[in-house]
């Protein structure tokens, strides 16, 4: 069992007003990891559109994805997380079965 | 029962003694004349069994840095030393550690920078490097940099701030003086055990380190919480030396003075010239002359309501720059004088001198002829300026 | 001795000038007073002249400046007396002690030296091949060094270079040492 985290969740919410007190000393991030709560789907032009019947759920675009959006249940690829896939297409152009495609954001297709 | 034991040795070789005592976790470093000798000296300490310390030689004085950096955001106890040219390669680093607040020690062995090349000692690499968030200190001997380099862990690790200390390449690092070394039981109590505020090798709690600040106030706020932490630093310094000094018997302050309870005339100065400027001032004071010298020890975070104290019932001032800041108006201690003065409304007349760029000799008559100066700007006389002494 | 005593030793790289001016200067602090030793620092290559410093005093030493005007000089190469002038500001009552099979009168005249200054001569090379098998100079020229300028003891010098070789030499060796300084206090030939 996990050791229990000495910083549980590192409070930001009120950011916005903190003193220069309030910011830990180096600006040292207390909570690794915390990229999920920042979403970065907004960026994105282009989405990638997968294909379930082609897909071999090889994981190479989950490995190479760099913002770990590509979601996995018990091995197989099971959605694309768009909070956070800002859209590069990393992913289509390694896809070897042409189970993913890109589609421009507003596309009928997206 | 702290025991000291008299020694004759190097400046760099009490500086090697005090890493080894200090025994730190992980030293980095790349070697450069004059500091060469103090990671030798070390090296062999590792390889005889005498301290554990993971001592990584390697490629360069940027990699040195930057290994400390890790290192010391890792949660080790980090160190390293280097001198001019080395500590100018660093100079990308220097404000990273810094701005990540991280404890590290690093001796710089004072050294011109070139051109022309030039391995005697002047001022101009630690001067070079004294805006960026470090601790400072200057040492006017051996016994002075190994005291130094002892509180310099301390200094770091309860301010959270790199700290360098200084002493003058080779008339301070080469040459044999007499001193005390402490015994190494009180100095590893002394240091105590270093115990991070966070460790990126602490799996169970990770933590990010060296993140991007952008747009907004977040940068300034870092920032601002730096010149907090080397402001508060100044009472932290004076009591650690303080307290070292309850175990060794030699007394430690951030401005030390001979001569100044009645001097018209002054002079001001840091590293080994103190010395010299010591001797001539009690020569002259033998003589019925009122004057008087002051020396920093710690020269960032700058003493400076204390040295406006000490020298406001003086008429003149000389302060002596072992470097330049080419374009301004002094060399740079001399530029902090006039400032620390302008703003305690001290009005004393401050001569600015440059003297003893790359290893020139201080000679003694050249001291004396600054008091000679100084006497007739006491009088009224024309203050002429930056002068270039002994040349 | 109160006041301080300022030595220039003068040798070529590679003969031990830096090792007989921290010799003295550790045998002061062996008498438990102050002393101060440094080379003068440079480009250092085997053969080329090279000067060293010594300072010796019963309070601490704080002055860190180059020693302009020695009390004392010490020639371990006699050789050197063609290209330096090794009595360069040496003060009026100063002493020169120079490693050489010559009479000191006669190195008088080479040097110019002064009749305030007193000139001492030693073979410390013949001694030191004589004791030590090796011509390394500067042990010996330190035994003839405290019998012209009495600023350490004599029995000083023994119990420092006990000090110094005791841990890491064999006995010849170290017997070898203190025969060679002994013999260069015995042989020293004084001028004045």
């Amino acid at each position: 069992m996990a050791k229990e985290k000495a910083v549980p969740t590192w409070d930001v919410s009120d950011f916005d007003n903190w003193k220069t007190e309030d910011f830990p000393i180096g600006m040292v991030g207390l909570e690794a990891g915390n990229s999920r709560d920042y979403a970065t789907g907004g960026w994105r032009s282009d989405r990638p559109v997968w294909d379930e019947s082609k897909c071999k759920h090889c994981m190479l675009c989950w490995v190479i994805c760099p913002d770990s959006a590509i979601e996995v249940v018990d091995g197989k690829m099971t959605a694309i997380n768009f909070d956070h896939c800002k859209g590069c297409g990393v992913c289509v152009g390694e896809c070897r079965f042409d189970a993913l495609k890109m589609v421009p954001e507003h596309s009928e297709e997206a | 029962m702290a025991t000291q034991t008299t020694v004759s040795e190097t400046g760099n070789s009490f500086v090697a003694t005090a890493y080894r005592q200090v025994a730190p976790e992980a030293l980095f470093a790349y070697p450069i004349t004059p500091q060469t000798t103090i990671v030798e000296e070390f090296a062999r300490y590792v390889a005889n069994g005498k301290v554990k310390t993971e001592y990584v030689t390697v490629e360069s004085e940027h990699s040195a840095m930057s290994a400390c950096i890790g290192s010391a955001a890792a949660g080790a106890r980090t160190m390293t030393a280097t001198s001019s040219q080395g500590l100018a390669y660093m100079w990308e680093e220097l404000p990273i550690a810094a701005g990540l607040r991280l404890p590290i020690v690093m001796v710089n062995t004072n050294r011109a920078i070139g051109a022309p090349i030039n391995i005697h000692c002047d001022h101009s690499d630690v001067m070079a490097a004294r805006d960026l968030g470090w601790v400072i200190l200057f040492a006017e001997n051996a016994q002075e940099a190994y005291d130094h380099t002892i509180m310099a862990i301390r200094i770091a690790e309860e301010n959270d701030l790199p700290v360098m200390p200084s002493l003058d390449g080779f008339i301070t690092t080469h040459s044999i003086s007499r001193g005390e070394i402490m015994d190494d039981e009180t100095v590893t109590k002394f240091v105590g055990v270093h115990q991070p505020k966070h460790s990126m090798l602490d799996s169970d709690n990770p933590t990010m380190v060296g993140g991007f600040s952008t747009l907004g106030n977040t940068y300034m706020n870092i920032k601002k919480a730096l010149r907090d932490a080397i402001d508060a630093s100044l009472p932290s310094i004076k009591s650690i030396g303080d307290e070292w000094a309850a175990q060794t018997g030699r007394s430690f302050d951030h401005v030390e003075t001979f001569g100044m309870e009645d001097a018209d005339e002054a002079i001001l100065v840091l590293g080994s010239a103190a010395g010299n400027v010591r001797a001539v001032t009690r020569k002259l004071r033998g003589e019925g002359r009122k004057v008087g010298m002051v020396k920093l020890r710690t020269y960032r975070p700058f003493p400076a309501a204390e040295l406006a104290d000490v020298l406001k019932g003086c008429k003149s001032v000389a302060v002596l720059d072992r470097s330049d800041s080419y374009g301004a108006i002094a060399g740079p201690l001399a530029i902090d004088t006039m400032a620390a003065l302008f703003k305690a409304g001290v009005d004393v007349k401050v001569r600015p001198y440059i003297y003893g760029l790359g290893g020139a000799d201080v000679k003694l008559e050249f001291i004396e002829s600054v008091y000679d100066d100084l006497a007739d700007l006491s009088d009224g006389g024309l203050n002429p300026g930056l002068t270039y002494l002994g040349i | 001795m109160s006041e301080l005593t300022e030595i220039r030793w003068h040798a070529r790289a590679g003969q031990g000038a830096v090792t007989a001016a921290k010799l003295v200067a550790e045998t002061a602090m062996y008498e438990d007073r102050y002393m101060q030793a440094m080379p003068e620092y440079g480009p250092e290559r085997t053969g080329a002249p090279l000067k060293a410093f010594t300072r010796i005093s019963d309070q601490p030493i704080e002055v860190c400046n180059n020693i302009e005007n020695p009390g004392i000089v010490v020639v371990l190469d006699e050789t050197l007396l063609s290209s330096i002038d090794v009595l360069e500001g040496i003060e009026p009552d100063g002493a020169v002690i120079v490693n050489t099979t010559e009479p000191p009168e006669e190195m008088r005249k080479i040097m110019k030296a002064p009749d305030t200054v007193t000139v001492a001569t030693v073979d410390a090379s013949g001694i030191a091949l004589d004791t030590i098998k090796r011509d390394i100079p500067n042990t010996p020229i330190v035994g003839a060094l405290v019998k012209v300028r009495p600023i350490v003891g004599r029995e000083s010098v023994d119990g420092q270079l006990l000090k110094t070789f005791g841990k890491k030499f064999a006995q010849e060796m170290i017997d070898a040492n203190l025969e060679s300084v002994q013999r260069a206090y015995e042989e020293v030939l004084i001028d004045g």
